[in-house]
C-alpha cells in the first residue's frame, strides 16, 4: 500500500494510537467505563484533533520555520490547543447547546490528552504534509474510536463478573487491553 | 517535614496509588535503562516547575493560573529537551515524543494544583524530590519485569540461565499492559493485606 492510505490504515489499525503507541491512555482507561460516555469522548477528541492538528500545522509552517523557533513548538502547541480547546466550547455553548451538552463535559479534559499534542508533534517530526497530517489526523481518531467503543463494550460486561477482589477494575482493564493490543499484532505485517 | 519527601514513594506513589502517568510507564518500559532515564527527565521537570510555581503563586491571578503553570512546565520541557538532544541523544531518541509530552503528564499539572498552590518553596522542593522517585521506582519495577522475561538482560547482564528462552511478548505493546495489569494487581493485593492488618 503505502502512500496517503498507508497512513490512514497504519494510524487506525496497525499501529493504533492506544493500544500501540499508548497516547491518550488517561482517557481510555477513565472515561471507558460507560458506552454511552465512550462515544461522547471520541466524537471531541476526533473533532478536536482535527482542528488542532490543521492550526498546529498552519503555526508551525507560516511563523515558527519561516523565525527559526522549531524548538518552540512543544510550548507553542500546546498554547494553541489549549486555546482553540476553550474557544471551541464557548462557541458550542453559545451555537450549538445540544452538541454541547453531549460533547461539553469532555472538552476540558482534552487540553490535557496526550494523543492530540502527541499527533501535533508527530507530524512535524516527520515532515508530514499538509494532507498526510490531516489523514494521519483522522486515522488516529479513528484508531481511538474503534479501540475505546470496543474496550467499553466489555468493561461493561465484566462488572457483572465475579472477580477476584484485587483484579477488579483497572488490572483487568489493563489486562483485557493487553489481548486486544495482541489482536491488532496480527495485522502487523500490512502497511 | 520529611513526611513531604517520603509520602511520594509509597502512601501516595503517583503511578500505583494515584493512578497518574500512564503513557509513559507503558511506552517507556520496555527496557530498564530507558524507564531509569524517563523517570530522571520527569523528575527534573517536576522539581523545576515546582519550585518557579511556588515561587510565583502569590503574583499570579487566580482566574488565570492554569495556564501560566502550563507555560512554565512547558518551558521546563523544552530546556530539558534541549539539554538531551545535546548530552544524551541516544536516550532523546529512544523515549521520542514521550519526552515532549511531560507536559501534559497528569502528576506535573496535579502536584502544581494541588501541593504548590499553597506551600512554600522547600515544601514543594522536597515534594517534587519525592514523586520523582516514586514514579521512577514504579517505572522501573515495571521496566524490570518486563526486560528480565522479554530478553533475560538487565543493563546487558544475562540473569536468566542459558535455558530460558526470552518471551518476547513482553517488550512489545501487549506485554506492557499485561505486565501493568499485574503489577497493579500486585499493589492492590498488597494494600488490602495492609488494610486489613
Amino acid at each position: 500500500m503505502g502512500g496517503t492510505f498507508g497512513i490512514l490504515f497504519s494510524a487506525a489499525l496497525v499501529s493504533n494510537v492506544i493500544l500501540a503507541k499508548f497516547l491518550g491512555l488517561c482517557s481510555f482507561l477513565g472515561v471507558s467505563k460507560s458506552f454511552k460516555n465512550s462515544f461522547g469522548m471520541s466524537a471531541a477528541v476526533t473533532f478536536v484533533m482535527m482542528l488542532a492538528t490543521a492550526a498546529s500545522y498552519g503555526i508551525y509552517y507560516a511563523f515558527l520555520v519561516p523565525t527559526h523557533l522549531e524548538y518552540l513548538k512543544t510550548l507553542v502547541f500546546i498554547l494553541a490547543i489549549a486555546t482553540l480547546v476553550q474557544l471551541v466550547e464557548m462557541f458550542m455553548r453559545k451555537n450549538t447547546p445540544a452538541l454541547h451538552k453531549a460533547m461539553g463535559v469532555y472538552l476540558p479534559l482534552i487540553t490535557t490528552n496526550c494523543a492530540i499534542l502527541g499527533v501535533a508533534l508527530l507530524n512535524v517530526t516527520l515532515n508530514y504534509d499538509f494532507i498526510d497530517s490531516m489523514v494521519n489526523a483522522l486515522g488516529t481518531s479513528l484508531g481511538y474510536t474503534v479501540a475505546i467503543l470496543l474496550f467499553s463494550c466489555i468493561r461493561e460486561r465484566m462488572d457483572e463478573t465475579q472477580l477476584p477482589p484485587c483484579l477488579r477494575v483497572l488490572p483487568i482493564a489493563l489486562i483485557t487491553a493487553s489481548c486486544m493490543s495482541i489482536a491488532l499484532m496480527g495485522l502487523g505485517g500490512i502497511h | 517535614m520529611l513526611h513531604e519527601l517520603t509520602k511520594g514513594i509509597i502512601k501516595e506513589n503517583p503511578l500505583f496509588v494515584q493512578l497518574l502517568g500512564t503513557c509513559p510507564a507503558l511506552a517507556t518500559t520496555s527496557s530498564f535503562a530507558n524507564a531509569i532515564g524517563m523517570g530522571a527527565a520527569f523528575t527534573f521537570v517536576l522539581l523545576g516547575s515546582n519550585i518557579v510555581i511556588s515561587a510565583i503563586r502569590k503574583f499570579v491571578p487566580d482566574q488565570v493560573h492554569i495556564p501560566c503553570y502550563i507555560v512554565v512546565i512547558a518551558s521546563f520541557v523544552t530546556i530539558l529537551e534541549m539539554i538531551m538532544n545535546a548530552y544524551v541523544p541516544a536516550l532523546y531518541a529512544a523515549l521520542g515524543v514521550f519526552v515532549p509530552l511531560i507536559v501534559v503528564n497528569c502528576i506535573v499539572l496535579g502536584r502544581a494544583e494541588a501541593f504548590c498552590h499553597d506551600h512554600g518553596i522547600v515544601d514543594s522542593i522536597l515534594d517534587a524530590i519525592g514523586m520523582g522517585i516514586g514514579y521512577t521506582i514504579a517505572l522501573a519495577s515495571i521496566a524490570f519485569v518486563r526486560e528480565i522475561l522479554g530478553s533475560g538482560k538487565i543493563l546487558g547482564f544475562t540473569l536468566m540461565p542459558a535455558s530460558f528462552t526470552p518471551i518476547l511478548i513482553f517488550i512489545l505493546p501487549a506485554g506492557a499492559f499485561i505486565t501493568m495489569g499485574f503489577v497493579f494487581a500486585f499493589v492492590n493485593h498488597m494494600r488490602a493485606k495492609g488494610e486489613a492488618k
